[in-house]
């Protein structure tokens, strides 16, 4: 039985075959209309993720299955003090396959070794999130045509963005494949991608705390939100969160083909008016990660259509 | 210094200097009836100072443990008199239940009855990390 827990265990050849299945689902949806007929997708979800939830129901929906769960940990036993592994083993017996959200990291490790069923990480604090990584490849698939010989920038918050370090070490296999991280002195990636992906691969990557540097050559633009939640201090969330806004005067330097993503929900850092720029694709990405969300459950469940 | 030979027993040898005190408790020895005798500071060859232990029984020790806390130290089986073993250590792949996770984002941190569980990552610069969150064993959040 196979979970989901971090982007890493799966190979590229297997994130090939997602993109090539999730390619086949939105050419052709009604061929998997019914294909988990009869199953259940239970959502557990400990921390509020409207969007990360939804996606997962649309997916489960769209494959004709069924859908459980709650929205929030106080609506589960996990408020009257239950533990991972309890519930997971609950869920187990009504459900086929998991996605989790927690806010500890880890927590979706600890259900995988517990449940009966797959389980999917649907992020887990700030640590991983490997679904959003794979509607995040599949988009640069779509808008690139490949992952190999790219300029990456990601901007925001790099030391707290589970997006960014997922998706670092997802891009970091692909060869040609160069990393710009722009943020503020407070919020820099984490020494751990550092000195466990980027260097040991001699992946080329530049720090910077501007963007207007850096932007014209940029293939990939990253935007992250600076997330309050993440933060022990409202104090420094204040000080730091207008700190990278982008406009549409600011991507006047940037390349014709640039590919603007954000994983979203965006506060301010990018201006509403970027929306209608041919170059934002971060709406797109939102539709990419219920089908690469189809593409995994099908393969979780060892579904062949 | 003259300290008498053992007839069935253990002697930890090669201990870094300073460390016998830690290895002493780790392996429990104080709750032992056992006779214990632990030599700080003798002169080496080989490390210029070390620590020894000798341990006058024959008890389970956890390879996995003693190699994170010093990988150098040489575990010496005697029996009737003579050396029955000689094990060196190493830098164990995983420890468990030996180190706890600082990081308070990590669900080891509330979990009920969640075993710490550390992976060596570089074993040349001895850095181990959780398995739930990999925060590096002796940081906090974030490293």
């Amino acid at each position: 039985m196979r979970n989901l827990i971090d982007i890493m265990h799966l190979s590229p050849e297997e994130i090939d075959a997602l993109i090539a299945k999730a390619e086949d689902i939105i050419e052709h949806p009604k061929k998997y209309q019914e294909a988990c007929k009869h199953k259940i997708l239970a959502t557990l979800f400990f921390e509020p993720s409207t969007r990360t939830r939804l996606s997962f129901e649309a997916a489960m929906y769209g494959l004709g299955g069924n859908v459980i769960g709650f929205a929030e940990a106080q609506s589960s036993s996990t408020a009257k003090g239950e533990s991972i592994s309890d519930t997971v083993k609950t869920i187990s017996c009504y459900a086929d396959i998991i996605a989790m959200r927690h806010p500890k990291e880890g927590a979706p490790l600890v259900a995988a070794k517990r449940a009966g069923v797959p389980i999917i990480n649907a992020g887990d604090g700030g640590h991983n999130h490997p679904t959003q990584t794979l509607a995040d490849l599949l988009t640069i698939k779509r808008e690139k045509g490949s992952f190999q010989n790219l300029r990456v920038g990601m901007c925001g918050d790099l030391k707290f963005g589970r997006t960014v370090h997922s998706l670092i070490s997802a891009m970091s296999r692909y060869e040609g494949v160069e990393f710009d991280l722009i943020s503020p002195d407070e919020l820099k990636i984490p020494e751990y991608v550092k000195n466990n992906v980027l260097l040991p691969q001699q992946i080329p990557f530049t720090e910077s705390r501007t963007l207007h540097a850096v932007l014209p050559r940029l293939d990939i633009l990253y935007m992250t939100r600076v997330q309050r939640e993440r933060f022990f201090n409202e104090a420094d969330y204040i000080r730091l969160k207008d700190t990278y806004i982008l406009t549409p005067e600011k991507l006047q330097s940037a390349k014709d083909d640039l590919c603007i993503m954000h994983p979203l929900p965006r506060v301010n850092e990018i201006a509403v008016s970027v929306d209608d720029d041919p170059r934002a694709c971060y709406f797109k990405q939102v539709l990419n990660g219920k089908y690469m969300r189809m593409a995994l459950i099908l393969m979780l469940l060892e579904v062949e259509i | 210094m003259i300290i008498g030979q053992i007839k069935d027993g253990i002697v930890l040898d090669h201990i870094s200097a300073g460390k016998s005190m830690e290895i002493y408790h780790v392996l429990g020895l104080d709750e032992r009836a056992c006779t214990v005798a632990m030599i700080k500071n003798a002169d080496s060859v080989k490390m210029g100072k070390k620590d020894i232990i000798k341990i006058g029984e024959v008890i389970a020790l956890d390879f996995d443990v003693l190699g994170y806390i010093d990988p150098g130290i040489t575990v010496n089986i005697i029996r009737d008199g003579k050396l029955y073993k000689q094990e060196r250590l190493a830098l164990p792949e995983k420890v468990v239940d030996v180190i706890r996770c600082k990081n308070p984002r990590c669900i080891a941190s509330t979990e009920q009855e969640l075993v710490h569980e550390f992976k060596l990552c570089d074993r040349e610069k001895k850095i181990y990390r959780c398995i739930y969150c990999e925060t590096r064993a002796g940081d906090g959040p974030g490293k």
